[in-house]
């Protein structure tokens, strides 16, 4: 299930039987994954699950109980100062110094990543610019509005070019506007480097990421892109469609194609009618359906095939597990 | 060491740069003040024979600055950090946790040493005023400035050691004021009984602050105390990295 065997050789992250206890709890697990470079990987799960505490190992804050844990394929029990070197953390709730100003934060922050002279200057500007934040890095922290305040957070992540950048729940509490200019934010910083992103809220990592990891207690429940880890949840997807027909002809139809196994139909509004169909055996019903409406003249206005959602597999993932457990 | 003295400033500048530092410059020099007024008036009343900085550890005004206002520096450096997080993006930048120590402590003792800093004026204010002015000495102002910094660095190591163990800046700073009252009057109870045969008496006139600090109003500068000060301190800052260090298996 998991994919930790098929350690790539360009994987950026390496993680092996990583266990952490917490004053007696197991936070996490017995945990082993890799993260191919260039991905935009999403952590998943419940709160508790051990996404941060994972993301804080890897980001050199704690040290794991047993594992190894190597990033960029440096150990991080290691050499947890070269490691910070080469990874790029913003923390749960992103801590910042409200009492400092933009720039003079940036630029502190620069300093303590061992960042100095013109270097210093041309990554401050670069990343001011970037994130747009030039018409208030004279302004204080505290009274920046919270998605400025991501953004500092975000521009200090990135300030020394490092090769993975771990988000610990990056667009948590921002208003839908800011959390869809965040998650611009974190698909442009994903296109030359890794990113690690966590979160609990399902649809968030659906459209950044391009791997999932799904926790669960402690431990990775499944990893793969959302069309894998839809195979993992079993069940026929079904097709909504919405036809301008009668009533009557329409439960013949359907009541006489071979492929239906189930249907449900229900009169919306005017003519139409919406019409949910499951296919006997995975087939993709839609070509059929289209055909069907152009060969009788039925007007069409809606065609979709249903996805598995996220929140599917979670609950299917979780529930097979409770069941090995029992 | 430019890291470390780069986290130094940025200590020093949250004391300075907010309204916070001021009042607690300005509590200090109240207090001092009224110290002053006693020497003042010791000075004009009655005949003085010994250096006036003598009149230092038996003010109760001075052991106040001390013991309330130490704790009021140094509650913040960890609890505050601990409790936005930010000590978390602190730690996974590239700096050493001694780095971060070294850079609390020493950043609270420059703070702690400006709040004493107007006292330098004291002598000028003294010879305005006082009709006596044989009864200050170079030397005893110097030893007293030195034993001021020493009880400085203690204090202060102590309450960087308890802020490190929480996250709230109330608890940090009744902790600290419960160390330095308990070490207080441990040498107080030593200051007032007459010394007795056997350990107990011996080991209390060594940790005593008021004993300490006699010598160093006096013009003594002992070194069995500079000693006493340098290693207490040090132990307060290995414990404070080692509880900062228990992220790691806690």
């Amino acid at each position: 299930m998991l994919n930790d065997e098929s350690t790539h050789n360009d994987a950026v992250i390496e993680v092996d039987g990583l266990t952490k206890n917490y004053g007696g709890r197991t936070a996490i697990a017995d945990l082993s994954f890799s993260v191919p470079r260039g991905h935009i990987v999403g952590f998943l799960g419940p709160n508790g699950a051990g996404k941060s505490t994972t993301m804080r190992i890897l980001a050199g804050f704690l040290a794991a109980t047993s594992g190894t844990v190597r990033v960029a394929g440096i150990d991080v029990a290691d050499s947890s100062l070269e490691v910070r070197r080469r990874v790029g953390f913003m923390p749960e709730n992103n801590p910042l110094h409200l009492d400092m100003r933009v720039k003079e934060y940036v630029r502190f922050r620069g300093k303590l990543k061992g960042i100095t002279g013109r270097r210093l200057k041309e990554r401050m500007d670069t990343v001011l610019g970037q994130f747009e934040l030039e018409r208030v890095s004279n302004r204080i922290i505290g009274q920046l509005s919270k998605g400025y305040r991501q953004r500092v957070g975000l521009a200090d992540a990135i300030l020394h070019e490092p090769e993975v950048l771990i988000l610990d729940e990056p667009t948590i509490g921002l208003d839908p506007h800011q959390t869809r200019t965040v998650r611009q934010l974190i698909k442009s910083l994903g296109k030359d480097r890794t990113v690690v992103i966590s979160s609990h809220i399902l649809p968030e990592v659906e459209v950044t990421c391009t791997q999932l990891f799904i926790f669960h207690e402690g431990q990775i429940l499944a990893s793969g892109t959302l069309p894998e880890l839809s195979k993992e949840c079993p069940g026929d997807i079904s097709v909504v469609t919405e036809i301008a027909a009668g009533m009557e002809e329409l439960r013949s139809v359907c009541e006489h194609l071979a492929e239906v196994r189930e249907y449900h139909l229900a009169q919306v509004d005017g003519a139409f009618i919406r019409c949910s169909l499951t296919p006997r055996s995975g087939e993709d019903l839609r070509p059929k359906l289209s055909a069907l409406a152009a060969e009788r003249h039925w007007p069409m206005r809606e065609l979709t095939q249903q996805r598995h959602t996220l929140e599917d597999i979670f609950v299917h993932l979780v529930n097979r597990r409770k069941e090995g457990d029992a | 060491m430019s890291i470390w003295w780069l986290l130094t400033r940025r200590e020093l500048a949250t004391q300075l740069f907010s309204l916070r530092g001021y009042v607690i410059i300005a509590g200090v020099q109240f207090l001092l003040g009224l110290g002053l007024m006693v020497v003042i008036d010791a000075l004009n009343n009655r005949p003085f024979d010994m250096p006036i900085t003598e009149k230092f550890p038996q003010m109760e005004f001075f052991w106040l600055v001390l013991l309330l206002v130490s704790p009021l520096i140094t509650m913040r450096s960890f609890a505050q950090e601990r409790n936005t997080g930010t000590l978390e993006t602190l730690l996974t930048t590239p700096v050493r946790d001694w780095q971060v120590v070294m850079a609390k402590f020493v950043g609270a003792l420059l703070f702690f040493m400006i709040t004493w800093l107007p006292i330098v004026g004291y002598p000028l204010v003294l010879r305005q005023y006082s009709a006596d002015w044989a009864g200050l000495s170079w030397g005893s102002m110097f030893s007293t400035f030195l034993g001021i910094s020493m009880l400085g660095m203690l204090f202060m190591s102590m309450g960087c050691f308890a802020s490190s163990i929480t996250r709230s800046q109330i608890v940090a700073a009744m902790t600290s004021a419960g160390l330095g009252v308990g070490l207080f009057l441990v040498g107080y109870f030593a200051w007032n009984e007459q010394p007795q045969p056997g350990w107990s008496s011996a080991l209390l006139r060594q940790i005593s602050l008021m004993d300490h600090m006699r010598d160093f109003a006096g013009g003594i500068v002992d070194t069995r105390h500079v000693i006493f000060y340098v290693s207490a301190s040090g132990m307060f800052l290995y414990l404070t990295q080692k509880v900062l260090g228990t992220r790691h298996w806690r």
